[in-house]
């Protein structure tokens, strides 16, 4: 998973628009053809062996990567502010570092209008991290909607944990 | 697969139906209960044609179910004798059932494996025959060909095209994968398309049928794929930095309209099919998503939040990035999912009606709405090609499942595969050959 996001950060970047070669799961071969050939692409590609250990350090604020959204609202709260600034700062420090900030919305109504919502929630991180220096060619802003909630519950608990934007570093 | 329908007015099949439904072999399972319609239904009797028990797949019981599903139909008592033959015919008795057309027919097993099903369509009134046709087939292609005489009864007696050999795509969630699916338009005869550990949603087809556009986040992102139905051969037409969803085909089949948040925000951009020539098409500092083009090509309607709350609104497919639209809907603080009518003249959609989530349709010359359904998740409504039926995904027990309803709202009916969180419909175009 983590590998994936550097092969398309790489990728993405660029902006291509073209892609038949990616492994392709048919009915045919559907048994485990799809994973022995994702798991393949993955490992062919470069995991980051510089991926800084401070990003990961448990007393690093680095570490913490969820920003969380009040109903219908996609402006960053001033609890995250230092959360954000800290990586904003660690961008501006490391110019050949990359981040994908991942927005999520709940489950309630369409899935392409909660994408959106989603990315509204992405690219308000984004704009707060650009604000406190971090470039824009170092972070690609997307949504996931509904579609990968961290909490599977039909409640306001978790709709709640699903308003929220993730901050991945290449290489993770 | 089950289908069940559920309704308030009802009218429940005659008991005689039901059981010669019940003695059919193979399809045990199936228990349909169809309600509303009323003074408007034509009522048809579907005699089980001769020895088709012996087959594999009972071929009148898909023929009932097609016409069922409709609500245009009411399936009067057809218990007694096969009938082979229109001399056979005791008028007066199907008269007293109730039946204005009759079906009869009946299936030969060749030496060679195929099956000949030779039937005729009578009008009970006249007394006389509508229609009277030999098929030879396959025995695996008995679905295809119950559908096509459902497709030449409902044209016959309602003069409408019918839309029995059409297909639907839709997703299926397993546990943690996901398959892109093509059914038959009564869900049978499901096959997967392409299969992921990652999400899949939004899938359109293209105007002629032969490819499917749908976003995967295979790749941890959305991203626009266009695939071949017959080669399952398939190409990353919009793939840019930060987010790609909602396509949507041209009427041609040249184009998509795709969203972005290549330029901030997510904004409707037109592509070619091929992943060239991105040009942008709206212009709002919000949310722009949904597209669906007019059949017409010359308009879009689409989802956006430039008035506050998710609305439908109408632009011109222009030459230049326009910030101009018209807001067409008003009702409530939540519409979304707008998909035209085949005919232009009005489109469905998602209605927030307090805390349910309804499909709706607006009529874009009088602006009146309908509600047409009533449960709590209705999400994804996709017209049937003649425009008669809407396909949506539904609900059921927290279990994604897909519904029909008829266009008045009348009758509605759960198709429900056997396994699995089903959504994400959207009802293909009618097949060139029939």
């Amino acid at each position: 998973m983590k590998k994936v996001m550097s092969v398309l950060l790489i990728g993405l970047l660029s902006a291509c628009a073209s892609d038949t070669t990616k492994p392709t799961a048919t009915a045919e071969d559907r048994s485990a053809a799809p994973a022995a050939a994702a798991s393949a692409a993955v490992t062919s590609a470069v995991t980051n062996p510089n991926l800084n250990p401070i990003l990961t350090d448990p007393k690093n604020i680095l570490s913490k990567r969820s920003v969380y959204f009040d109903y219908d609202s996609y402006v960053v709260k001033n609890e995250y502010r230092s959360l954000v600034q800290a990586h904003a700062q660690y961008l501006r420090d490391n110019a050949g570092a990359r981040v994908m900030l991942q927005g999520n919305a709940d489950e309630r109504g369409s899935r392409e209008y909660n994408l959106a919502l989603g990315q509204k929630r992405a690219d308000s991180v984004r704009s707060a991290m650009t604000l406190s220096g971090a470039k824009e060619s170092q972070i690609e802003a997307v949504s996931l909607g509904e579609e990968k909630p961290r909490a599977t519950g039909h409640d306001e608990a978790s709709w709640a944990e699903n308003r929220r934007t993730d901050i991945r570093y290449q290489g993770e | 697969m089950l289908m069940r329908s559920h309704q308030s007015s009802r009218h429940t099949l005659t008991l005689a139906f039901l059981l010669w439904l019940t003695s059919m072999p193979l399809q045990a399972a199936l228990d349909i209960e169809i309600f509303g319609g009323g003074a408007t239904q034509i009522s048809i009797a579907i005699t089980p044609f001769a020895t088709e028990e012996k087959l594999k797949q009972s071929i009148t019981a898909i023929v009932a179910a097609d016409l069922q599903r409709t609500g245009l139909f009411r399936l009067v008592d057809s218990s007694g004798p096969a009938l082979r033959d229109p001399r056979q015919i005791v008028y007066p008795d199907w008269k007293n059932r109730g039946a204005d057309a009759l079906l009869i027919g009946s299936t030969v097993m060749l030496p060679d494996g195929r099956v000949e099903i030779g039937f005729h369509l009578m009008d009970v009134a006249k007394q006389v025959q509508l229609f009277d046709h030999t098929i030879t087939v396959p025995a695996d292609r008995l679905r295809a060909v119950a559908h096509q005489i459902a497709d030449i009864i409902y044209e016959r007696l309602t003069g409408d095209v019918g839309v029995f050999s059409s297909r639907i795509a839709y997703v299926m969630k397993q546990g943690n994968k996901y398959a892109l699916q093509v059914a038959d338009a009564d869900g049978f005869n499901a096959q997967s398309i392409i299969e992921y550990g990652e999400p899949i949603i939004s899938p359109a087809w293209s105007p002629d049928g032969t490819q499917i556009a749908y976003v995967s986040f295979e790749n941890k992102k959305p991203v626009v794929y266009v695939q071949t139905l017959a080669t399952r051969a398939r190409k990353a037409v919009a793939n840019f930095k930060g987010s790609n969803s909602a396509p949507a085909w041209s009427p041609d089949g040249k184009k998509l309209a795709v969203v972005l948040s290549l330029q901030g925000g997510s904004q409707i951009f037109l592509i070619n099919a091929d992943g060239s020539g991105l040009q942008r098409l709206s212009q709002s500092s919000g949310i722009d998503t949904e597209p669906n083009f007019s059949p017409d090509g010359q308009s879009i309607i689409f989802t956006s939040d430039r008035g506050g709350s998710p609305q439908i609104y109408r632009m011109l497919v222009a030459g230049v990035a326009s910030g101009t639209a018209e807001r067409l809907t008003f009702e409530g603080s939540y519409n979304v999912s707008p998909h035209h009518s085949r005919d232009g003249k009005s489109f469905t959609f998602v209605h927030r009606n307090g805390a349910r989530f309804n499909v709706a349709v607006q009529d874009l010359a009088t602006r009146q709405v309908q509600l047409l359904t009533d449960s709590r998740f209705d999400e994804s409504p996709s017209p049937a090609p003649n425009d008669r039926m809407i396909l949506y995904a539904t609900e059921v027990k927290g279990r994604g499942i897909l519904a029909v309803v008829s266009s008045d709202g009348k009758t509605r009916q759960e198709l429900s595969m056997q396994a699995g969180d089903i959504r994400e419909p959207a009802w293909g175009p009618l097949p060139r050959v029939r």
